[in-house]
């Protein structure tokens, strides 16, 4: 009785610390492997590549505006807004450790800028390219 | 004077003073440029002023990480409700940008700028830039501001209140705080 009653209590310390965590901090590699995950399941995806992924982020495409437009061609370095000149910090992990910790905030700014950029959303392969190049960019 | 007399005399006098009470009151400044920014509506800009700054106790945490990403987080007492909803309901084309929020930010930010809108915006307008209000053309016009000022890379733009306004982000545009870039 009495070892049942701690094992409850345990649970419940254990469940209390896990509501505690931050909310969905993750690593770049988990939100990688998620958006991988995504890739699988759409026809013609191919093993993520750094290099496709510089290509794309340096790249024009429906709008004015590339990615590099914000970011710069060298996502270590911080950034600048291109209509409002407002600072943005690295985008790489390797410069600033807080990206692609929050699936919530790469969501929301992979959905803004793809729109903005393209046009449209990314594909689940543009979004995972992209992500090794920012991965491969040493500080 | 017949009681006749007295009484037209005294209806004459209840006219005239509800005549005064009723016309606009005259808010020139100084040499009555104001007329240039309409005088329909009643209060100060033609019934376009802004708020009174925000007191830190009603800053939104919330607000301030997600509507600072792309500029300064522009105090909500600078434009009426009606603005900040028409604004919220659209940004997924804001100013030329996506800034889509999720629908509970979205709520929570609108309700905070509802609550903290300006409250002595008497005009049924609801522009949604701030440099389209008469009390911000009025204050920032060639009268006030050497035009030159403007074409000073460090102000870069009217929308960058910062560059002349260090406690913009408080919501605090007071003359006296103004330091304006060399």
């Amino acid at each position: 009785m009495f070892h049942l009653f701690r094992a409850s209590g345990l649970v419940l310390v254990a469940v209390v610390g896990l509501a505690a965590q931050p909310a969905f901090a993750e690593t770049p590699g988990e939100i990688q492997a998620s958006i991988q995950q995504e890739a699988a399941g759409t026809p013609g995806s191919r093993e993520f590549s750094a290099a496709r992924g510089e290509a794309f982020f340096r790249t024009k495409h429906a709008n004015d505006w590339s990615c590099a437009s914000c970011h710069t061609d060298n996502p270590a370095a911080p950034g600048k807004h291109a209509r409002t000149g407002k600072a943005i910090d690295p985008l790489a992990p390797s410069a600033n450790a807080e990206r692609f910790t929050s699936p919530k905030k790469v969501a929301k700014w992979f959905r803004r800028n793809c729109n903005d950029v393209l046009d449209r959303v990314c594909t689940p392969q543009e979004k995972g390219d992209v992500l090794a190049y920012l991965l491969a960019v040493k500080k | 004077m017949s009681i006749k007399d007295q009484k037209l005399f005294r209806i004459l006098a209840v006219a005239l003073l509800a005549i005064s009470v009723m016309m606009p009151v005259a808010q020139a400044d100084d040499d009555g440029r104001d007329e240039k920014y309409g005088e329909k509506y009643s209060g100060k800009y033609g019934g376009e002023n802004r708020g009174k700054p925000l007191q830190p106790a009603q800053t939104s945490a919330r607000f301030r990480q997600e509507c600072s990403s792309c500029h300064i987080p522009y105090a909500p007492g600078l434009l009426p409700a009606k603005s900040w909803r028409k604004m919220m309901a659209g940004l997924d084309n804001h100013f030329g940008s996506d800034a889509s929020l999720d629908a509970e930010d979205s709520r929570k930010i609108t309700a905070f700028l509802v609550k903290n809108a300006s409250n002595r915006w008497s005009a049924p307008t609801a522009p949604l830039r701030i440099t389209d209000s008469n009390w911000f053309k009025r204050k920032h016009d060639d009268h006030e501001i050497n035009p030159a000022i403007w074409k000073n890379p460090k102000v870069k733009s009217p929308a960058n209140c910062g560059a002349c306004h260090p406690q913009a982000e408080r919501g605090d545009f007071n003359e006296r705080n103004i330091r304006i870039p060399k």
